[in-house]
């Protein structure tokens, strides 16, 4: 038992006699009531390494096992938390809330505000307005944001609440007390059942870009959009202000939360930083829009080059070559020369790169995540010659595929490269037992991987759970490239020294120098 | 928002099996044909009938059967679920082009038709249907009463603004309009739109057309048109054809014309006056469709 002054956490006090004592009889509610055959298990477990289950396993269409990607709300209270004094708002069941508040609590290690209006059965029977009504006046009143933005779950999806037409009723209903007439309160229908966090991302971020600026349209600025996307490194987020920053160009980060999670010790405030109102209002007279983030942008940027007509385009600042192509970007979109301080950031990350290179060449990578994310990071693993075996994305939308092999295809080993979308990780589990590599690169969910397979895991993706801090560095711009640098190579040494310490068996390579 | 700013966009409803589909085929045939307007056709049913007559075919594949057969709805091309019509509303033959797509739905009995008519609108607004140069109606022809959300897709904010229900002079089409337009006074307080007429086609019944005008005048529209049966819709729609297009000097042709000319030039849309069930009834005897009740003979069965 606990004794009060000393107090120990469960790994070691599950270890005392009187717990073993009660796992122990445990087990005859388990296995030993002849439930489960040990040899059988272990027979099955082992075939599940073959190349026979992986075939069907691949072949699998009807079940997802450990998913590498998240719903749409998730991703529309992300942008909702870009924006300065936003309390996101989702219109629908509470339990969903509850997820995606403890879904970034735990990677960011902050707290995450977020309401619902708690829709139950009558609602799904008479719709929602009713919920929409109440919660929106309540939600200004409590916690008086400056702006509210409104998703949904399935439940109100399938129903077919019609946002727009609650809001207006909702504001009518209230009279002005609570929601004045043009108290921004932006929407976007983000089914679950449809694409995922990344969708909800660019639904959210195309809701309130087209919302805010409505009637906004006047003389075209000087200016540059940013739009990040599903950005989970706040390092990140700064590393590309800095970078647009060293241009002295003026500029708008179109959904930037890197204030608001990562909030210093001290007195709470609900909402910190963000994109300014009247910026995010005023963003459609900008000359640019640059979206940093393809695959979470389509339908924004859809809207901002062909209605809007904005310069820019896309640009994936991550690795040595997508952080030179933003560069040479915002220099044309500028007219400027590129700044000296950036040209000795470039030269220290190829410096660095070249200090690694013998070690990252060579190796074998697995790696899954969002799509833009391994655009930038296969790009990355190719620049240092390490081989992507496996590249996995399991929400890759149409034309991910082919842009990921365009890309494997200019590395020599490009043959043993395979791209696999619309995979989930359990399909990974049997690529790395019939294919093995060296490495993974991923987020938390690579944990049972990394046990069941015994690949080293690198943490580097959303989300990370297990692993502190990571997510306050950056993999953007050159000093993020650093950061991957850094972490991969140093997996690859510990790995290294792993291999060889085995006293007066391997350790004549146990070397002190690297 | 989908569309350029002059675009309309209309939908007919009404109750199942009242001709909505025919008529609306007709009407827009005509519409395209002798008016000159571009057009695209949205079908809203289940059961996907709302294009045969302009595509010359049995039933095209629609939005949600192809997105079945292919896994997913991101995988349905536009080119394979937008079919241009055939014949006269060609995009090469003189005269305004129809283009229709169809929602389709679930088997009966399971599943959320409903939610169907959401995923294929927001379908062809994705891919750009409503951009299509030079469309000048999006007309949506949808099942029915309005009876959940997703079957109110077609008259939520920024689609259809003008609403036409097609009605005969029987008791259950007078219900179901009636219905409809408090689904539309539903939206029309919050969003756009209205209630733009009310299409009588006709079963030749009983002073059908003074009925058909009464309703009309109590829910605060019009009757926009009385159109009469003729055996020659039926003899069009046996070679998938509308009236227009088989016999095109016939006067049931003359007669969608000018059904269409009024829709073309309708300046006259309200938010419409639904009236209750007591008034429905009343109106129903004062126009002999039903009898008077004798409430002592209520709940009796018949005497043998």
């Amino acid at each position: 038992m606990q004794e009060v002054e000393k107090i120990v956490n469960g790994k070691d006090l599950f270890k005392r006699p009187e717990y073993q004592e009660v796992l122990k009889n445990k087990k005859q509610f388990e296995s030993s009531m002849l439930a489960v055959n040990p040899a059988k298990v272990e027979e099955i477990a082992e075939w599940t390494k073959s190349w026979d289950y992986r075939e069907k396993n691949l072949a699998r269409e009807a079940i997802t096992v450990n998913p590498a990607k998240a719903c749409q709300p998730l991703g529309a209270v992300m942008v909702a938390l870009g924006f300065e004094g936003t309390m996101p708002y989702v219109h629908g069941s509470h339990g969903c809330v509850a997820y995606f508040r403890s879904y970034f609590t735990r990677h960011f290690k902050e707290p995450t505000p977020c309401v619902s209006d708690s829709m139950t059965e009558d609602a799904a029977v008479f719709g929602g307005l009713v919920n929409m009504k109440e919660g929106l006046k309540n939600c200004a009143a409590v916690y008086k944001p400056k702006m509210i933005a409104v998703s949904t779950t399935c439940m109100a999806e399938v129903i077919g609440d019609d946002l727009m037409a609650f809001i207006i009723a909702a504001k009518e209903e209230d009279g002005g007390e609570y929601l004045a007439s043009d108290y921004p309160i932006p929407y976007a229908h983000t089914p679950s059942f449809v694409g995922s966090h990344i969708t909800g991302y660019d639904n959210m971020m195309h809701g309130i870009m087209s919302q805010l600026t409505e009637g906004n349209k006047g003389e075209t600025k000087q200016r540059i959009n940013i739009i990040p996307g599903f950005e989970t490194y706040i390092g990140s987020l700064r590393s590309v202000k800095s970078i647009v920053e060293a241009f002295g160009t003026d500029y708008i980060m179109l959904g930037d939360h890197s204030d608001q999670w990562d909030m210093p010790a001290g007195q709470y405030e609900m909402f910190q930083g963000g994109t300014k109102l009247d910026d995010a209002k005023d963003c459609i007279n900008s000359s640019a829009t640059i979206s940093l983030q393809k695959y979470a942008t389509v339908k924004t940027m859809k809207m901002v080059e062909k209605r809007w007509k904005h310069a820019g385009g896309f640009s994936n600042p991550v690795g040595l070559k997508g952080t030179d192509e933003f560069v040479m970007k915002l220099a044309e979109l500028t007219g400027t020369e590129v700044p000296s301080k950036l040209k000795i950031e470039r030269g220290r990350l190829v410096d660095a790169m070249q200090d690694s290179y013998p070690y990252m060449h060579g190796k074998k990578f697995a790696i899954w995540g969002d799509p833009d994310f391994l655009i930038g990071a296969v790009s990355f693993l190719l620049e240092m010659g390490a081989e992507p075996t496996h590249v996995l994305c399991h929400n890759a939308p149409n034309g991910w595929e082919a842009e990921m092999r365009a890309m494997l295809d200019t590395s020599p080993a490009k043959d043993s490269l395979n791209v696999w979308a619309g995979k989930d990780l359990w399909a990974m589990r049997s690529l790395l037992f019939t294919e093995p590599v060296d490495f993974m690169i991923g987020n938390s969910y690579g944990k049972e991987l990394m046990r069941d397979t015994g690949t080293p895991l690198i943490y580097i993706g959303f989300p990370i759970f297990d692993r502190h801090h990571l997510h306050r560095y950056s993999i953007s711009g050159y000093d993020g490239a650093l950061n991957l640098l850094t972490w991969i190579t140093n997996k690859v040494l510990d790995q290294l020294d792993e291999d060889t310490k085995g006293i007066a068996t391997t350790d004549y390579f146990f070397d002190l120098i690297r | 928002m989908a569309g350029a700013a002059s675009l309309r966009q209309i939908a007919f409803y009404g109750k199942g099996g009242i001709g909505k589909s025919t008529t609306s085929q007709n009407t827009l045939a005509a519409m395209s044909h002798y008016f000159e307007k571009n057009i695209m056709i949205v079908g809203c049913d289940p059961k996907a009938d709302s294009t045969r007559l302009i595509l010359h075919e049995k039933a095209q594949d629609t939005i949600l059967s192809l997105a079945a057969e292919l896994g997913t709805i991101e995988d349905v091309e536009m080119e394979q679920a937008r079919l241009w019509g055939k014949g006269l509303f060609d995009k090469e033959t003189p005269g305004g082009w129809i283009n229709c797509a169809e929602s389709g739905g679930p088997e009966p009995g399971v599943g959320c038709a409903g939610r169907g008519v959401i995923t294929a609108i927001n379908f062809l607004e994705e891919e750009g249907a409503y951009d299509e140069e030079g469309l000048d109606f999006v007309s949506y022809d949808v099942l029915g009463d309005v009876v959940c959300g997703g079957f109110a897709m077609p008259i939520r904010e920024g689609k259809a603004q003008e609403i036409y229900i097609v009605m005969s002079g029987e008791m259950m089409a007078m219900y179901a309009a009636n219905n409809i337009s408090k689904g539309i006074l539903k939206y029309a307080n919050t969003g756009g739109v209205r209630l733009a007429g009310l299409v009588c086609n006709a079963r030749m019944t009983d002073k059908e057309y003074d009925l058909a005008l009464e309703l009309a005048q109590r829910l605060g529209t019009q009757l926009i048109h009385f159109v009469p049966r003729n055996n020659i819709v039926q003899h069009a729609e046996l070679r998938r054809m509308t009236v227009v297009e088989y016999s095109p000097y016939s006067d049931q042709a003359r007669e969608y014309k000018e059904l269409a000319r009024k829709i073309v030039y309708n300046d006259m849309k309200v938010i419409p006056t639904p009236i209750t069930m007591d008034e429905l009834e009343e109106l129903l005897l004062a126009f002999g469709l039903e009898d008077e009740v004798d409430e002592s003979q209520v709940g009796k069965a018949a005497e043998a």
